[in-house]
């Protein structure tokens, strides 16, 4: 079998500190949002009428989601033993972390739409 | 036993339909939106336990591996994850923009409401003129035009809630909210105070008249021109002077200027008393002024047990006599 060199997404390992990087973007993007919205409220007296700051600070939550999510995907896709991967063995563990993460990745960029949203329907600091 | 139980209850939860106080007989552009996304969440969620039902039986029932784990994990991500995404989203927007606040401009009416302990003090504010006009626990709204709500409070934090017309709005010390309305219905409707505040915090409501536009130029007109009203000694008069009930209620058109308690100029054509709880009737007005704890626990109102029944009588037809 020819030996393939690794993907660099597939080098990285993932672990229970990898895991915490989709929600820890979105805490912080939520937290961001509310910073900004009282700040530009207080400061301003309303919603910059194209909120710069704001879409930046969205975009990138959502690539840095999206980026973890596609190495958790490409991680989780590393040949081995047919499911459900319980074993106590390194590629079973390296596998269910990788799915973890991924469905936190999915959750956490629903959550950042979610979050940014009302942003684009409500241009008032009521 | 269970089916007469089952009855009794509904029929007590139906006792509860009214048209002045009531988010489904609505009044107001805002309350028409706000029961229109009621309606479409509760038939939605009553379709989704449906097809959860239906897919809870339909589980039980099939026979094992029915499934493979390849088709259940599929069955999962699209019904338990992407499925709700999808809706969740879909719910969002479609909400979202009822929330966006109804434009005003500098020519509305503006009408600042202060919750108090347990009273509303009103204070009209319409762009062309330069004083306000006060009144209390009662709120004209003119059919068809916009008005801004500038909501506040002086002792604890209340809620403005007329359900017919728009959501709530907190009254926070020392804050202004604005609320805007526009009334799209005439009648007579109700609104009451939505956030705990006291002991009297359920007898705090008020009275909320939708009037055609014209109708209530013409109140606002005749309620400005008050002019001083002659001062004919009656009974009632002397007792009102004499017992410095002018003190706290402010009265147009006679010295009385308080503004502790509820302004009671044109007291007669309030529709109720004590803030929406008791018909202002001539004995309800006497007992009220004698004892106010006794039907408003908590009152800041003081108690004038040294007045007989007939002296109080005789401020109420005082007061009534005020249109």
């Amino acid at each position: 079998m020819k030996d393939r060199r690794p993907h660099w997404s597939e080098r990285l390992k993932v672990t229970l500190w990898t895991l915490i990087v989709p929600p820890t973007i979105w805490a912080g993007h939520f937290l961001f949002s509310y910073l900004w919205a009282a700040v530009s409220c207080a400061k301003a007296g309303a919603f910059a009428t194209f909120p710069t700051l704001f879409v930046v600070g969205t975009v990138l939550a959502l690539i840095l989601i999206a980026l973890s999510g596609w190495i958790a995907w490409n991680q989780g896709r590393i040949p081995g033993a047919s499911p459900p991967h319980e074993d106590a063995t390194d590629i079973d563990r390296q596998r269910f972390l990788a799915k973890s993460t991924l469905l936190l990745a999915c959750l956490s960029f629903v959550g950042v739409l979610f979050t940014s949203l009302p942003v684009i329907f409500l241009r008032d600091c009521l | 036993m269970a089916r007469a139980c089952t009855l009794i209850i509904a029929l007590l939860c139906l006792s509860g339909c009214n048209a002045q106080q009531s988010t489904l007989s609505v009044f107001g552009a805002d309350a028409r939106d706000i029961r229109h996304i009621a309606i479409v969440l509760t038939v939605g969620a009553v379709v989704i336990l449906a097809i959860t039902t239906m897919l809870y039986i339909r589980a039980v029932r099939a026979p094992e591996h029915s499934l493979d784990h390849h088709q259940g994990m599929r069955m999962i991500l699209w019904v338990g994850a992407i499925g709700p995404t999808l809706i969740l989203t879909a719910l969002l927007l479609y909400a979202l923009p009822a929330m966006r606040p109804r434009p005003a401009s500098a020519a509305d009416l503006v009408i600042r409401v202060e919750g108090e302990q347990f009273w509303w003090r009103v204070a009209y504010r319409p762009p062309s003129e330069a004083t306000p006009l006060l009144s209390a626990n009662e709120i004209r709204l003119p059919v068809g035009r916009t008005v801004l709500f500038e909501l506040g409070a002086t002792d604890v934090i209340h809620s403005f809630w007329i359900p017919g017309l728009a959501g709530k709005m907190d009254m926070i010390p020392g804050r202004t909210n604005r609320l805007v309305v526009k009334a799209e219905k005439p009648g007579r409707y109700r609104g009451v105070c939505a956030e705990f505040c006291g002991l009297s915090h359920a007898l705090m409501a008020f009275d909320v008249i939708a009037m055609e536009p014209a109708a209530f130029d013409t109140w606002m007109a005749d309620a400005r021109a008050i002019g001083p009203i002659p001062a004919v000694a009656t009974p009632g008069r002397a007792l009102f002077d004499a017992q410095g009930c002018g003190a706290c209620h402010g009265v147009r058109g006679t010295p009385h200027a308080g503004t502790i308690g509820p302004d009671l100029s044109r007291f007669g054509e309030r529709r109720t008393l004590g803030a929406g709880i008791l018909p202002p009737t001539i004995d309800n007005i006497a007992t009220f002024i004698r004892a106010p704890q006794a039907s408003k626990p908590g009152v800041r109102m003081p108690a004038y047990p040294q007045l007989s029944q007939e002296e109080a009588r005789a401020i109420a037809h005082y007061l009534k006599g005020m249109r």
